[in-house]
């Protein structure tokens, strides 16, 4: 870093700074470790319901078997949340709807596909109006079942934690920037086709 | 109230107008034409059905026809709510056109819309006809009648099925 | 720039008269729209579009089909006993409610019927999954609500009667229990003891109930006298369930056609006659109450006529001798490959059953082959839904939850 002295003031380059900086703290005091560890003891899902699968949904957030003892709360807000859960069917009308709630998440955001019909169309396989979910967004992991029981899903949930801890997802963003392998594999534009703005 | 007194009430009240009554297997139903099916609605408010359970249509393309129907009941009159008369129109495949009865019961007017989108049967006079349930791409294919076929991995996979 | 059609607050009365030291001029204003969407606190998977005046609601649309699934149309290309865990995943908490009526209609077709223990097995179903329903629409109605103690207690509770039906059946929600001529599998040996359990605690918990929700200050005064529907209009628009028993009509389908055994059992329909959510709500725990009596007696009648059929004399004779010596061991009825292919004599006919949330109608059409001709399904949900284009307006914004969840409106029932 070449810093100057022009009458008793440093100058130097902010950019350069910033990115040694970063370096530094991610690369070789790990500070990266502790971000995907606090972020996997809190992933917050979004309220958004899908489809039948809903009701097991609400079901492991209910006493019995409580989702909440992992840290996850679902919230309201989708600028507030961390990740999204795809319970079931995604029809043509809901996948917009998934697609713009997907989009208004802050990074780094992740995606559970739950039930049969998120996989490759469940019972509704060769229905005309369902679309399959990994061809909206991106899918970190999948639950099969029709419903899946809820301790398949915080099971689930124990996954994608094991996942954000093992191949670093969430400080990767703050280290390489823009991540093109997590773009959605369809434009916006297709999904959203039908709806007026 | 059983199938066979509802009948003779029926025939008592329409008179000419319906074009057939029937019971078959306790199941009521009144074949009425396209142009008398809003006299023959309101008749049979007057005798005190006063709601719509259910607004379907049939695609019968052998016989090139459609057959919208009403299934109508009555909760204020106790010896009516018991059965289920079925009010039927066949139009014209081509061209199916018949005039709405939300004037007459308002409780058609949502599943009159789901048959629009599905067979494409106009609804004339229906405050507002446009689709429920599928996105404007889909209702335009009208995608319940018999010849918008839905594949199926079955035993009967490459058997021409019977309405092809 | 579009006027206020109501015309309440800026125009009218007060326009161009002068008033010591002010002048009074009309104000154009425009209505505000909101997309409640398939995205929002409580989340049920539909739109609604709303258009405002200030707070107060002047028209509601309900932009429905978020959970189409199509089944009418699978419903015709797969063969007779197909649909039946197809049609299931419209109410999925309300399995047996809604496959019933539908195995009822072929059954009238077929002129079989089921075996008397095969009728009280299903009505044993039918009562779990109605409790189980209303308690997971007290639940989410919790939630709309800001009511989050009234959510866990509702869907713990619940547990309890899920826990039930797991044992009876097999599967948490999906039983897909009744088959045309009787039921797939027997009651356990330990299962009346387990119902009776159930339905002692379930009783306790309904004092508790009362105590913090439906007789809570807040929330009564968040209930009463909204969403008033009266009589007449809802014979008019034609609603199903508790909603058009808590505006004075006399109407359920297990009295009006009462279809399995329901004529035999001893059972009230509550009714009450204000119309507004919280009568709503009062029907809804009366109607738990009369469903753990049915309980009760289900299981007595089932303990003492135990090794009775649970499918009629001809298909048990038909079963080769395998399939017998595990029918007489378990009592599990496996199905043969015969069932997948039956065919159904021609005709139509309708058939309906009362859900929790209402009155459920099938009409089937069938023209003699494998699959069936023309499979019709109107569900409670879907004659519910105009409601909201007639009833919301002229109520205030945050009046939009109490409704929406006091008729326990449920999408994906609504959509098929």
């Amino acid at each position: 870093m070449d810093v100057k002295a022009v009458d008793k003031v440093y100058v130097g380059n902010i950019n350069v700074a910033a990115r040694r900086a970063r370096e530094l703290l991610l690369g070789k005091l790990k500070l990266g470790d502790v971000i995907d560890w606090a972020t996997t003891f809190s992933l917050w899902p979004v309220h958004l319901m899908t489809s039948c699968c809903g009701a097991e949904f609400a079901a492991t957030w209910s006493p019995r078997f409580d989702a909440e003892q992992y840290g996850a709360l679902p919230w309201v807000a989708p600028r507030q949340t961390n990740f999204i859960i795809i319970e079931g069917t995604v029809t043509r009308k809901m996948a917009c709807a998934l697609r713009i709630t997907y989009e208004q998440m802050p990074h780094p955001k992740f995606v559970i596909a739950m039930g049969a019909c998120a996989l490759d169309g469940g019972l509704f396989y060769n229905s005309y109006n369902i679309v399959r979910p990994w061809e909206v967004v991106p899918v970190d992991v999948y639950i099969p079942g029709c419903p899946p029981p809820p301790e398949a899903v915080a099971r689930a949930i124990i996954d994608l934690r094991r996942k954000i801890r093992e191949k670093k997802l969430a400080s990767r963003w703050l280290i390489e920037g823009w991540r093109h392998d997590r773009d959605p594999v369809k434009p916006a534009d297709d999904v959203c086709k039908w709806w007026r703005p | 109230m059983k199938p066979e007194e509802l009948l003779e009430l029926l025939k008592h009240a329409l008179g000419g107008l319906a074009k057939e009554v029937t019971v078959r297997k306790g199941y009521v139903e009144v074949l009425v034409d396209a142009d008398s099916v809003v006299p023959v609605a309101n008749k049979l408010k007057e005798l005190g059905f006063d709601h719509v359970k259910s607004v379907t249509a049939t695609d019968y393309p052998k016989e090139s026809k459609i057959r919208v129907t009403y299934h109508v009941s009555s909760y204020l009159r106790e010896d009516l709510a018991k059965p289920i008369l079925g009010l039927s129109v066949d139009l014209p495949r081509d061209n199916p056109v018949m005039e709405s009865l939300t004037g007459v019961w308002r409780s058609s007017e949502l599943q009159e819309r789901e048959v629009y989108e599905f067979f494409g049967v106009t609804f004339r006079g229906h405050p507002d006809l446009r689709p429920l349930l599928l996105i404007p791409e889909l209702a335009e294919r009208r995608v319940l009648r018999k010849d918008f076929v839905v594949k199926e991995e079955s035993i009967y996979e490459g058997v021409p099925h019977r309405y092809q | 720039m579009k006027e206020s059609p109501i015309g309440t607050s800026s125009s009218g009365m007060l326009e161009g008269q002068k008033l010591q030291g002010m002048v009074v001029r009309r104000v154009e204003k425009e209505l505000y729209e909101v997309f409640i969407g398939p995205q929002h606190p409580g989340s049920g998977h539909m739109r609604i579009i709303v258009r405002l005046d200030g707070d107060v609601i002047v028209e509601a649309d309900p932009d429905i089909g978020y959970v189409h699934r199509t089944m009418e149309k699978l419903s015709e290309v797969r063969e007779w006993l197909k649909p039946i865990p197809l049609l299931e995943r419209m109410t999925i908490i309300d399995a047996c409610n809604i496959t019933v009526p539908y195995v009822n209609a072929l059954e009238k077709l077929m002129d079989k019927s089921p075996p008397p223990r095969a009728s009280y097995l299903r009505v044993l179903l039918c009562e779990i999954n109605r409790v189980a329903s209303h308690l997971y629409g007290f639940g989410i109605f919790g939630v709309f609500l800001g009511h989050s103690t009234m959510y866990m207690w509702a869907f713990g509770d619940r547990e309890v009667f899920v826990e039930l039906a797991e044992v009876l059946t097999g599967a948490r929600l999906t039983h897909s229990y009744p088959i045309p001529g009787g039921v797939r599998r027997d009651m356990p040996q330990d299962f009346p003891e387990m119902a009776r359990r159930a339905v002692r605690y379930m009783r306790g918990r309904l004092e508790e109930y009362r105590r913090i929700f439906v007789d809570n200050p807040v929330i009564v005064k968040r209930l009463e006298g909204v969403g008033v529907i009266s009589r007449n209009k809802a014979a008019e628009l034609g609603i199903v369930g508790p909603n058009v028993r808590a505006s004075g009509i006399r109407y359920d389908v297990r009295l009006a056609e009462p279809y399995e055994v329901y004529d035999e059992l001893d059972f009230e329909i509550p009714v009450f006659e204000e119309g507004d959510a919280l009568a709503r709500t009062w029907v809804r725990v009366e109607e738990i109450k009369q469903s753990l009596s049915i309980i009760e007696q289900a299981v007595d009648w089932l303990e003492r006529h135990k090794g009775e059929p649970i499918i009629p004399k001809e298909d048990y004779d038909k079963l080769p001798k395998l399939h017998k010596e595990v029918y007489e061991k378990t009592g599990r009825v496996k199905l043969l490959p015969v069932h997948a292919t039956m065919k159904i004599p021609a005709g139509k006919a309708i058939a309906r059953g009362e859900m929790g949330r209402g009155e459920i109608i099938y009409y089937v059409e069938s023209d003699g082959g494998t699959t069936p001709y023309r499979v019709r399904v109107v569900t409670p949900s879907a004659r519910n839904a105009i409601v909201f284009k007639y009833i919301v307006p002229g109520h205030r914004l945050m009046d939009l939850p109490a409704i929406y969840g006091s008729i326990d409106y449920f999408p994906p029932e609504a959509d098929r």
